[in-house]
């Protein structure tokens, strides 16, 4: 026990600057992957066929391979195979390399929720915008955005509450986030070895978060029952 | 002096014509009805005219001047159509009223978003908004609605978000106002108090064309009656021709449905 409360302070100070990691790469996929994902809704619903048919195969292939092995592909393929090592071997290379594949992949998952928000918004609304003489993109932020933000705030959500999870698998390119750093201290580190219980301390700090973000979210979708 | 001429209007979807050269005017301040059964092209044409479907063929004048023409591709330019459109208000079957914006809201929109292309809209912004504000509160009023102007249209009753819905056409000032079956979504009481505002804006001699089952209502209240079927236009008179005497055997079967005489 006295072991215990002795290392205790050092594993959590070693934690928290994990999960601050954890929490960069959170916010800044959130960040990208939002407006990447309207951009290839618009894509996968082109009027051109080949637009359309392009960005079809491209969500595909991220939506159909595991996000562990796009970050790998991401973080070694240039220095492998391009014999140009771009993202640098620091940390701030290994985040650059995490965000850019947490960023694509996550657009994908949202285009598609975004698609699917968008083609639920009846037609009866861009009609009446039209015969109002406004322009598409009038029709797109003043009729239908808020609508299609309602519907989709349950979905997108769910994929928040699991993309927050998903950040340690960037601990397979060595991203020094809350898993890495819990599972330091079984190898050794700072004194200590072969302790495994820091690793289950990581799990609060996930349940935590995401308990945070539930009443977030919760809160967002109260705000937006106002209309139907 | 004709309002509104429409000569020669064609329109196919894929293999379908809906319409097969369909032509008749409109004086200013009267009210058409167009009847007929279901899929006789009734709505198509109304469509047509506000440019929810572009006509294959045909011509349109509005006030003498062109706002359509079949052989003209300029006329399918999208700030072109945008621009001739506003010649005609529509009124939905389903209302299609905005549901995050209050009945107040659902007049003043289109209304704002046009005063952002003003010039001076940046020094008098306040005073133009408070005049929208002003006429939308006004034709609300007029509708009947002047307790209802903070409520979203699902608090609203069908009857009342029908009637913003005219008020929000309405709002852009139309020369034609064009109503397609406004009261199919509606119960006889409802129906009612709609049709109670269309009759005073015929009596404030707005233009307006119904597409409509009420045939009490397009008897009563319209000074021209088109009976439409397949396609074609089989009658166009006044409602005591189409109504009291009809040429056509189709017309008199359709009619014999609601007048039992």
């Amino acid at each position: 026990m006295d072991l215990f409360l002795e290392q205790l302070p050092v594993v959590i100070k070693s934690l928290n600057i994990g999960f601050l990691q954890t929490l960069k790469l959170f916010f800044a996929t959130l960040l990208g992957a939002l407006p990447l994902g309207l951009a290839i809704s618009f894509g996968s619903r082109s009027r051109i066929s080949i637009i359309r048919y392009i960005f079809k195969v491209f969500i595909w292939i991220i939506r159909g391979t595991p996000l562990m092995i796009q970050l790998l592909i991401i973080y070694y393929f240039p220095g492998l195979v391009l014999h140009n090592a771009i993202w640098g071997g620091d940390e701030a290379g290994r985040f650059a390399a995490s965000a850019i594949a947490f960023i694509i992949n996550y657009a994908c998952y949202f285009s598609e929720i975004f698609r699917g928000g968008i083609q639920s918004i009846p037609v009866g609304q861009d009609e009446a915008g039209l015969v109002l003489g406004m322009t598409k993109s009038q029709i797109f932020f003043k009729v239908k955005l808020l609508q299609m933000v309602k519907r989709i705030l349950p979905p997108i959500s769910n994929e928040i509450l699991t993309l927050v999870k998903d950040t340690s698998l960037a601990r397979i390119i060595a991203l020094q986030e809350i898993i890495w750093a819990g599972q330091a201290f079984m190898k050794g580190s700072q004194g200590i070895s072969g302790a495994i219980w820091p690793l289950f301390f990581t799990a609060v700090y996930y349940l935590v978060c995401n308990g945070l973000l539930t009443i977030v979210l919760g809160r967002c979708e109260k705000k937006l029952e106002f209309f139907v | 002096m004709q309002i509104l001429e429409a000569e020669h209007i064609c329109k196919s979807f894929d293999r379908t014509e809906v319409l097969k050269d369909i032509s008749f005017s409109l004086e200013k301040s009267q009210v058409l009805s167009i009847i007929g059964s279901s899929g006789s092209g009734k709505t198509t044409l109304l469509r047509c005219l506000n440019f929810l479907e572009t006509p294959d063929q045909g011509i349109i004048r509005v006030k003498g001047e062109t706002v359509f023409d079949g052989s003209d591709a300029s006329y399918l330019k999208e700030s072109m159509i945008r621009k001739n459109r506003l010649h005609f208000g529509m009124v939905f079957q389903s209302f299609n009223l905005f549901p995050q914006y209050t009945a107040l809201r659902n007049v003043m929109l289109a209304k704002e978003l046009q005063a952002k292309a003003r010039p001076d809209y940046k020094e008098k912004k306040k005073q133009i908004l408070e005049e929208i504000r002003a006429e939308a509160e006004e034709l609300l009023r007029q509708m009947g609605l002047e307790d209802r102007m903070g409520n979203y249209p699902h608090q609203l009753s069908g009857g009342q978000c029908q009637r913003v819905a005219i008020a929000r056409a309405l709002a852009l000032k139309p020369d034609i106002l064009c109503f397609d079956e406004p009261t199919s979504a509606l119960d006889p009481e409802l129906t009612g108090e709609v049709l109670r505002v269309m009759k005073e804006l015929a009596a404030q001699k707005m233009t307006m064309i119904i597409v409509t089952h009420e045939m009490t209502f397009a008897r009563d209240v319209s000074d021209q009656v088109l009976f439409m079927d397949e396609g074609y236009v089989l009658e166009h008179g006044s409602p005591d021709e189409v109504f009291g005497d009809p040429k056509e055997e189709r017309t008199k079967q359709f009619l014999s449905h609601f007048f039992a005489s």
